[in-house]
């Protein structure tokens, strides 16, 4: 540094900055794990399927202009609408969610990255693969046809062929996805934030995609446990859903349901934080009441959890579930409403500048409380009994989902769009669009209200003349090819060349939150240095911000090692705690994905060897991710990040971010397992004798012996980790083999219970339940195992030593998780036919 | 932008006046033109929210748009903590509280069991819909696709499915109750007034979801007694020449292995009842109605009218084959 001037060491710095965040060019450019490059194709390909599923509803809406129509068969039909709400839901509504926050989040929140950028890559290549599946079924008349929602036994006894196999292995395989996602943006949150950022500081979207995050977290394993039994029932007539079997379709709705319901909020949650970041920049005022938001989006979130059986109101439930559950659900309004008095404060006591963004979030308000109140109406069960499952409900969704999620999501790209491009959208194609959309929707969805209570049901493909639907049907067409006019001028406006456009202005819209500090157009590095805030508006309220930033004043305004680099900080206060190296461009994300899906794909048609196949694959591949890519001993211990500071480089246990990873997907895993657990009682509470008797088993010995080697195997990775710290290279090898030998026999000795008593699984439901409980046991056994001789190989070549024992930390945490899950199986299949 | 939202409002307004003008309540499916106790109470719960949810609407509107037509006037620096503790939170606790007693207060009486000892099963299957009159100490009419009930008498339907859940809906006389294999769940009804009115399947049941609909017809005691009375007969062996030969066409096609005409050698059960399906409203589930022509054109093409349909279709039978057995099938009365 000596002899340079700081102008020179400036220039040096940011080069190096350049080059290591620089994204790769040619067709290299599929390797990028940058946040900007995922988060964009992200965006782009969800908006692509966006777009594919608003085709298929204008040609459901041209079938019903009018009556008796023969456009479209009744079975396309199916296909039409089971695809259309399948893709908004699966392909749109959540991937934007998480594709807005892996773009934006890090520059929200002054990081470079999100903390695992690899993983950011691999949900979203699944999520492409499993998208064009899915997509690309309709064209070879193979979609699924038995709606977004699947009852069975319509899906599982009544529709040979592969469409619902099609539905339920891609899905899944698309919420693993989500789920990779969620959990990266719960640590991103928690754990990335610029020092001083305390997490009441936290800029308001930070605080919804944190909560909506969680959200996913319990939600989709139900779902996916759900579809495991639909697929295991289909697949090899294990009869979950079966009443000829002992089971009961009911099980699925509860399952589907308790996933369906929380996933409308998190639909809704991060689109409304959009508008939470919009609402002030234009008001020209913080935001009013951020202590009500955050306490109204995370009561949003919990109550969400308890609402879902109003979608199942008409099954015959018994009147006190009725009432309690429309109560539950009426309640929802107060936390939506508080949120939404909190942006009229604030526009009131601001001075409101008018823009295109301004105007989708005030046509967004008008749209999406006449939803909310309507949802209101049908939370009171006497009123579903008529209105559920017809038009009105249909109407209902619309103005919710579109109000709440399409509208802020176009504000949001009229209001982000700078930050993507460096050049601003069009305010006069923003106007019209807007126009065309708020008119064509209204017209298009407010009839549909009135269809739906003269009797037209959901889900018909056509209706005979003279009951009154025809005029209705005719105007919601008209409406809704306005709205798509509308969404179609907003395409153009997006993809539009631009060369001779200048570009836009530094902050354009003079807003107060740390994204708004990225040059335009944007480095690749996310911010030239991380600041130090401390405001919730840092660009309003601390002066020369920008200047320091640029002038790399901050931490980290180097990459000196030619390293990619972040700060970790604490999960409240934000003191910085650790600096954390973060991987590079590489196709193993893409290479992971393919092979995931490879297994999901295959299964779907039922080609098991190159299913299995695949599935090895992927497991190679993973650990070789894991292997070069995780946990890598750095070549010092601490490292100086700038102004004196003075961080480690290498993190074990809950300091580090990968622990907070494996804590976070095994909460997943577990809530998947409960699910599982739920089905086994649901049974028990419909069936008089659950076990049937005479009892079949499995016994009590072998899950005993399973219980008693596992919990040995447990223990000994325990030891192994002590022993590690303490340098005792011996002990570490040996408690880690002969735990991997002791859990392999514990596994075996799992199975051998239902082997041994002769459950058959594809006669009643009993037996089902257990096989997969033993099964999903089994599985996270021998995932445990590779855990373990992967910590092995890891000391054995030196990766893993005393002081960098991250890997076994991380490992010793998911067999926590598996220990649990073994007691709980051993206590319900052996222990509670004891006791029933 | 002022004269632009001005415009837009305005163009609400014009839409929500010609919607109504093009709607109306009435209808032989619309739950705003009631027809039955349960119907009737949901309406009235409907008219009252719906005033409700307009006002709140306008009141939320309203004030956005003040925000930004607002001009100089500097709002109170308590406006804020009023808005969002008064309307977000009193305001809705104290609307959502008057709304679930009012609106809970409807839900015991729509879920009592009726007094009467008459009891209708009801079965869904796809696509179309068995109906059983349980008539106490004798033996159960069954038919198909059409049910009759009694003005002002509250009955109580079981209902059960035997393939898919399907769900029953007479959106004039009341709320909808699913139709679950492997459960059995009820649903009372209590007509106020006569007339026919149409129910249809709301759960989606499959390809032909669609085309499941039936026929309630509400009469008096009398009538009722003098139809019930009439169903339990077997069916009139055919006179005229024409059905006579359909009869025989009857047996001969095969048709009696899926279905019922009693009195004669048609003892199917997997398909619609037809011992008076000449009487009947519809042929199809609401398909057709119930001439010679609707029935030839069902026996010939029921693919085509209800994809998914079990019925075979008979379009290889010549046309004077189809006239004799529609012929047949009228005269079931």
């Amino acid at each position: 540094m000596t002899g340079a001037s700081p102008g020179d060491e400036q220039h040096a710095q940011a080069e190096r900055l350049l080059q290591v965040w620089k994204i790769p060019t040619g067709w290299r450019y599929w390797s990028a794990v940058n946040n900007e490059a995922v988060g964009l194709w992200y965006i782009a390909t969800s908006f692509f399927f966006f777009l594919f599923a608003g085709v298929l509803a204008l040609l459901m809406r041209t079938q019903l202009a009018v009556p008796e129509n023969e456009l479209l068969s009744a079975d396309l039909y199916g296909q039409t609408f089971t695809v259309h709400g399948s893709v908004m839901m699966f392909l749109f509504a959540i991937p934007m969610f998480e594709a807005i926050a892996v773009l934006l989040l890090p520059q929200m929140l002054g990081a470079r990255d999100l903390p695992f950028p690899r993983l950011s890559a691999f949900g979203f290549w699944c999520f492409v693969l499993g998208g064009i599946f899915l997509c690309g079924s309709i064209f070879f008349d193979a979609a699924p046809r038995g709606g977004w929602f699947m009852y069975p036994p319509l899906t599982s006894g009544y529709q040979p062929g592969i469409g619902a196999d099609i539905w339920l292995l891609g899905f899944s395989f698309i919420e693993v996805a989500a789920i990779a996602g969620a959990v990266e943006i719960v640590v991103g949150v928690l754990k990335c934030r610029p020092p001083g950022m305390r997490i009441h500081l936290m800029p308001l979207y930070a605080w919804y995609a944190l909560v909506a995050s969680a959200m996913v977290l319990f939600a989709f394993p139900p779902l996916i446990v759900g579809s495991l039994l639909l697929e295991v029932e289909r697949a090899f007539g294990w009869p979950f859903f079966d009443p000829a079997g002992g089971g009961d379709p009911l099980l699925w709705q509860h399952l589907f349901w308790l996933f369906g319901h929380p996933e409308v909020y998190v639909i809704f949650l991060p689109s409304v934080a959009l508008v939470a970041m919009i609402v002030p920049t234009f008001a020209r005022r913080p935001i009013l009441g951020y202590g009500w938001i955050v306490l109204s989006a995370i009561g949003t979130g919990f109550l969400s959890f308890g609402l879902w059986v109003h979608h199942m109101y008409t099954t015959g439930l018994p009147g006190i579930s009725l009432g309690l559950f429309s109560a539950a659900s009426t309640a929802v309004a107060i936390p939506t409403g508080v949120q939404f008095f909190c942006f009229l404060a604030t526009l009131l006591m601001g001075r409101v500048t008018r823009s295109t963004p301004m105007l989708f979030v005030f046509g967004s308000l008008a749209i999406f409380v006449l939803g909310g109140l309507t949802g209101v109406m049908v939370a009171l069960a006497p009123f579903d009994f008529q209105a559920h499952d017809t038009f009105f409900v249909v109407a209902h969704l619309h103005y919710a989902l579109i109000g709440g999620a399409v509208f802020p999501i176009i504000a949001g790209f009229y209001y982000y769009f700078p930050l993507v491009s460096g050049k601003m959208l069009s305010d006069r194609l923003g106007k019209l669009a807007f126009w065309l959309m708020f008119i064509g929707f209204n017209v298009g969805f407010l009839p549909m209200h009135f269809t739906g209570l003269r009797g037209m049901p959901r889900r018909v493909y056509t209706y005979p003349a003279g009951l009154g639907f025809d005029g209705l049907n005719l105007v919601s067409t008209i409406g809704t090819f306005i709205l798509g006019a509308g969404v179609a001028v907003l395409v153009w406006d997006l993809v539009r060349p631009r060369s001779r456009q200048p570009p836009a202005p530094r902050d354009p819209w003079s807003a107060g939150t740390l994204e708004w500090v990225q040059e335009m157009p944007g480095k690749p590095w996310g911010i030239r240095s991380i600041p130090q805030v401390d405001s919730r508006y840092p660009l309003w309220d601390q002066p020369n911000l920008v200047h320091d930033i640029d002038a790399g004043r901050f931490y980290l305004p180097d990459a000196e090692e030619g390293l990619r680099e972040t700060l970790v900080t604490s999960a409240v206060d934000a003191r910085p705690v650790l600096c954390q190296r973060l991987p590079g461009s590489s196709f193993l994300a893409l290479a992971a994905a393919l092979t995931t899906g490879g297994f999901f794909i295959f299964g779907t048609f039922h080609w098991w060897r190159p299913a299995v196949a695949s599935l090895g694959a992927a497991l190679a591949v993973i650990l070789f991710w894991l292997w070069t890519g995780t946990a890598r001993r750095p070549e010092k211990d601490e490292k100086d990040v700038g102004s004196g500071l003075k961080l480690p480089l290498y993190a074990s246990g809950p300091a580090s971010i990968g622990w907070w990873g494996m804590f976070i997907t095994m909460l997943a895993d577990l809530t998947a397992f409960v699910s599982l657990v739920f089905g086994y009682f649901f049974f028990w509470t419909i069936h008089d004798e659950f076990p049937p008797t005479p009892n079949p088993g499995p016994g009590v010995f072998w899950p005993g012996a399973a219980a008693a080697a596992l919990l040995t195997s447990w223990g000994a990775t325990v030891l192994a980790r002590r022993w590690n710290r303490r340098d005792r290279a011996f002990g570490c090898h040996a408690a880690l083999l002969g735990g991997a030998g002791v859990a392999t026999a514990g596994g075996a000795a799992l199975i051998a219970g239902p082997v041994v008593t002769g459950l058959d699984p594809a006669s009643h439901a009993y037996p089902a339940t257990v096989w997969l409980l033993v099964l999903w046991t089994a599985t996270h056994v021998a995932i445990g195992v590779v855990m373990q001789l992967y910590c092995c190989a890891r000391r054995l070549v030196g990766h893993m030593t005393a002081q960098h024992d991250a890997d076994i930390h991380n490992v010793v945490l998911y067999w926590h998780f598996t220990i649990l899950t073994v007691v709980i199986t051993v206590a319900v299949i052996a222990g509670f036919p004891l006791l029933a | 932008m002022g004269n632009n939202v001005n415009r837009g409002w305005a163009a609400i307004g014009a839409l929500v006046a010609g919607t109504s003008a093009l709607v109306g309540c009435s209808g032989p499916q619309s739950t705003l033109d009631p027809a039955g106790r349960g119907a009737a109470r949901i309406a009235e719960l409907f008219w009252g929210m719906t005033a409700g949810a307009v006002a709140i609407w306008a009141a939320m509107i309203g004030l956005a748009l003040y925000t930004v037509a607002r001009r100089r006037t500097e709002p109170s620096p308590r406006a804020p903590a009023l808005l969002i503790v008064g309307g977000g939170v009193v305001l809705p606790i104290v609307v959502l509280t008057g709304l679930l007693a009012w609106g809970l207060a409807a839900l015991p009486p729509l879920l009592a069991a009726s007094d009467s000892d008459r009891t209708i099963v009801v079965t869904g299957e796809q696509f179309w819909w068995r109906v059983r009159y349980l008539v106490p100490g004798g033996e159960a009419v069954e038919l198909a696709n059409e049910l009759r009930l009694p003005v002002g008498e509250a009955v109580e339907l079981q209902l059960e499915s035997r393939d898919v859940i399907h769900s029953f809906w007479v959106p004039a006389l009341g709320g909808k109750v699913d139709m679950i294999p492997g459960r059995r769940t009820r649903l009372t009804l209590e007509p106020t007034r006569t007339g026919v009115f149409r129910g249809v399947c709301a759960e989606y049941c499959g390809t032909s979801h669609a085309r499941m609909a039936f026929a309630v017809v509400v009469s008096d005691e009398q009538e009722f007694a003098r139809w019930l009375a009439q169903q339990a007969e077997p069916a009139r062996p055919a006179t005229e020449p024409l059905a006579v030969r359909g009869q025989e066409l009857f047996v001969r096609s095969g048709c009696g292995a899926c279905h019922t005409v009693r009195g004669t050698v048609a003892d199917g059960v997997i398909a619609p009842n037809l011992t008076h399906v000449g009487g009947r409203l519809s042929v199809g589930a609401g398909l057709l109605a119930s001439e010679p022509d609707g029935f030839q054109h069902w026996i010939a093409a029921p693919e085509r009218l209800k994809p998914g349909s079990a019925m075979p279709s008979f379009a290889m039978l010549p046309a004077d084959d189809l006239q004799a057995l529609a012929a047949y099938l009228e005269g079931l009365e």
